[in-house]
């Protein structure tokens, strides 16, 4: 173990600076996404996640999120166990009928203000599940969605880009 | 004779069926079949419905043998498997709640999937009817002074997928836990009658999304062996490249959240970031960091990007270079070590009773792994070993999958220097009438069995997949009794079962 953390500690971090360094647009985002969440919350948001029916393949990829590259914590993001903690409530799945109470009353039982975020192409209109017996259709069918992640399932840095959309929109309302 | 062909002789073949055979069983043979179940002798590889028939796939892991056993429901009924056999109960429950076909003497009558909150109730069936609505679920006793019960579920505390567990507990002892599936059940078997082959495939490849390779392969693989297509040999490299990929991804993603789950969080961070490695290069090889969508029925939907095996043979000698450390990181540290050895530890006899696939049923002694039972290409023409271990603790679980990514890292050298030239992708010949295929693939976490049937008009007329969890799910409940509630999040990480692939 001693080899391991000494090879960390002199050598260069894996955490991208910031996150996909080689895009301009990620590391816009990184910066954007800090001056927002501080505007609004200080320094955190405090996150909860749902699958209201996903594959796990949306799951695979938030879980991404926490690893040395993308290290989403050092934005003041982070994933909270309780809803009763969250500001921010983000689902993934076509929401199944036999998750839609469970997913509504994790909804209920956030204080406000709260935003909710409906992550991958099955979040939108049920995806490919749609029209099927067990589906009740995307998150909005139950739930005010603030914005909606596209992709299937979205990449690491595009639910980061999506955070940071759901932090400015306040602001424009303001100023509109 | 082996036990299989005994069964077979005295039945009657039904349609058309490959590479294995179906045949149509009366009473007799469906409860001799049982029997060897009960013996051992035979395994069960799963159990499906249709509108008037039940489907039983049996598997003799002696001979390598596998066939399809067919008993006929005119009156809705059938002779119940699970009454003698277990592993039986949650399929034929399953069973139950999208067909309404009844297992005559079933132990357990409780709905499974169907949680009353659909508008039909048995909707895949000969009668649907409406729903009667949600109905209190009776979770199954345990009684004595001093006992309470903690509820968890649906929603976890984690990113994690949906279900729910009724612990009893005794102080903090697991007396008896129980688990209760079907949150996520999306209907993917009705949604897939009538769906054309594109269809379907992007249906298959969304069952279990840390699976969509295995998947993919094992529905690919059914509908090339319904229509006998011949498929380019290349396809069936670049398909094992993926599977291997998939499995070392999903293996390091396992050990680092293990470890994170007894709080070793440097473990996860060097597993997490591995892990992203793997899914960067497959990304960049396939177009897709899951590949989803890249096996498609006659081969590859594209083939490797022309830098690709360049890539990927950096990306091994990386993970075979930083591997050793972690083994030894996670061998060396004690205060880990004491949370995995001798934690949830499943009896090698109810691995091998429930046929449990992958990476639980080899820490517990079975042997089983389709990529050398099967030996479908290429891992015919490839060599590894497939590890065995016999504790069955968390600490196996975990040790097996270290194995395991070695034995894939090995797959993916040989792999990629014979790899074929050639076509990646081959047209599918129409089919002519009615046909049905087969196939059991070998995904990380256990085979994946696909079943379906094209219909004269070339769509799916029935597609029936089957998850490892569903043999897996049982003994969870089975590893974690005498268990402290705490370990609860080891025991489940270590067995990594599939919710969505078990609930469809």
């Amino acid at each position: 173990m001693i080899r391991l953390l000494a090879r960390n500690l002199f050598g260069p971090p894996l955490t991208e600076q910031p996150p996909a360094a080689d895009d301009a647009a990620g590391r816009e985002i990184a910066a954007a996404l800090q001056r927002a969440s501080r505007r609004h919350l200080g320094h955190s948001l405090a996150i909860r996640h749902v699958d209201a029916g996903s594959c796990n393949g949306c799951e695979l990829e938030i879980h991404a999120l926490g690893n040395p590259y993308y290290d989403l914590e050092r934005y003041g993001l982070r994933f909270v166990a309780s809803p009763r903690h969250a500001d921010l409530l983000l689902v993934t799945g076509p929401v199944t009928h036999n998750m839609a109470e469970a997913l509504h009353r994790t909804y209920t039982a956030m204080p406000g203000p709260k935003w909710v975020v409906a992550a991958g192409t099955c979040a939108l209109d049920g995806g490919c599940f749609a029209g099927s017996y067990a589906v009740l259709g995307g998150v909005s069918a139950l739930l005010p969605v603030d914005l909606h992640v596209a992709g299937c399932p979205p990449a690491p840095l595009d639910l980061l880009r999506g955070l940071l959309a759901v932090m400015e929109r306040p602001r424009k309302a303001t100023i509109a | 004779m082996s036990p299989l062909g005994k069964l077979l002789s005295d039945t009657r073949p039904a349609a058309p069926h490959a590479p294995w055979r179906r045949a149509l069983a009366g009473d007799a043979t469906w409860q001799a079949a049982i029997g060897e179940l009960c013996t051992g002798h035979l395994a069960l590889l799963g159990l499906w419905g249709e509108r008037q028939a039940v489907h039983m796939a049996l598997l003799d892991e002696a001979h390598s043998e596998i066939a399809v056993l067919t008993h006929e429901c005119p009156s809705g009924t059938y002779p119940s498997v699970a009454l003698h056999h277990a592993p039986a109960i949650r399929l034929e429950r399953a069973i139950r709640d999208l067909f309404g076909l009844e297992p005559d003497g079933a132990p357990d009558r409780r709905p499974w999937l169907d949680h009353g909150t659909w508008p039909l109730s048995r909707p895949l069936g000969a009668h649907p009817r409406a729903e009667i609505g949600r109905q209190d679920y009776a979770f199954l006793a345990a009684e004595g002074e001093g006992l309470h019960q903690i509820p968890v579920g649906p929603v976890h505390a984690g990113i994690i997928e949906p279900g729910h567990f009724r612990f009893n507990v005794n102080g903090e002892t697991v007396v008896r836990l129980e688990a209760r599936l079907g949150y996520v059940h999306k209907g993917i078997e009705g949604l897939m009658a009538g769906a054309d082959l594109a269809r379907a495939a992007l249906l298959a490849g969304r069952v279990s999304g840390d699976s969509t390779v295995a998947y993919s392969i094992a529905y690919a693989r059914a509908v090339e062996a319904a229509l006998s297509a011949a498929v380019p040999e290349r396809a069936h490299w670049l398909r094992a490249l993926c599977a291997e990929l998939e499995r070392i991804a999903n293996h390091l993603g396992d050990i680092g959240a293990i470890c994170n789950d007894a709080s070793f969080a440097l473990m996860q961070a060097h597993c997490s970031a591995l892990r992203e490695d793997v899914l960067r290069a497959a990304g960049a090889c396939f177009g897709h960091r899951l590949m989803q969508g890249c096996v498609v029925p006659g081969g590859m939907a594209t083939d490797i990007a022309p830098e690709g095996l360049a890539l990927l043979r950096r990306l091994r000698a990386e993970v075979a270079a930083r591997l050793p450390d972690l083994t030894e990181l996670y061998d060396t540290t004690t205060s880990l070590q004491d949370r995995t050895v001798g934690t949830g530890i499943l009896s090698p006899a109810l691995a091998r009773a429930f046929a449990a696939g992958g990476f639980v049923g080899r820490a517990s002694g079975r042997a089983f792994d389709a990529r050398r039972a099967v030996a479908y290409a290429p891992y015919d023409r490839l060599s590894f070993e497939v590890p065995v271990l016999d504790a069955g603790d968390v600490d196996a679980r975990v040790l097996l999958r270290f194995r395991e990514v070695e034995q894939s890292l090995s797959l993916i050298a040989q792999l990629l220097d014979g790899m074929p030239e050639g076509p990646s992708r081959a047209g599918l010949p129409a089919g002519e009438g009615p046909a049905e295929g087969m196939a059991l693939v070998e995904g990380f976490r256990g085979d994946v069995l696909a079943w379906l049937r094209i219909g004269a008009d070339g769509r799916i007329a029935r597609c029936h997949l089957r998850d490892p969890s569903w043999f897996q799910w049982p003994l969870l409940e089975a590893a974690i009794e005498g268990n402290i509630v705490a370990d609860f999040p080891l025991c489940n990480k270590s067995f990594n079962c599939s919710y969505s692939g078990h609930d469809l």
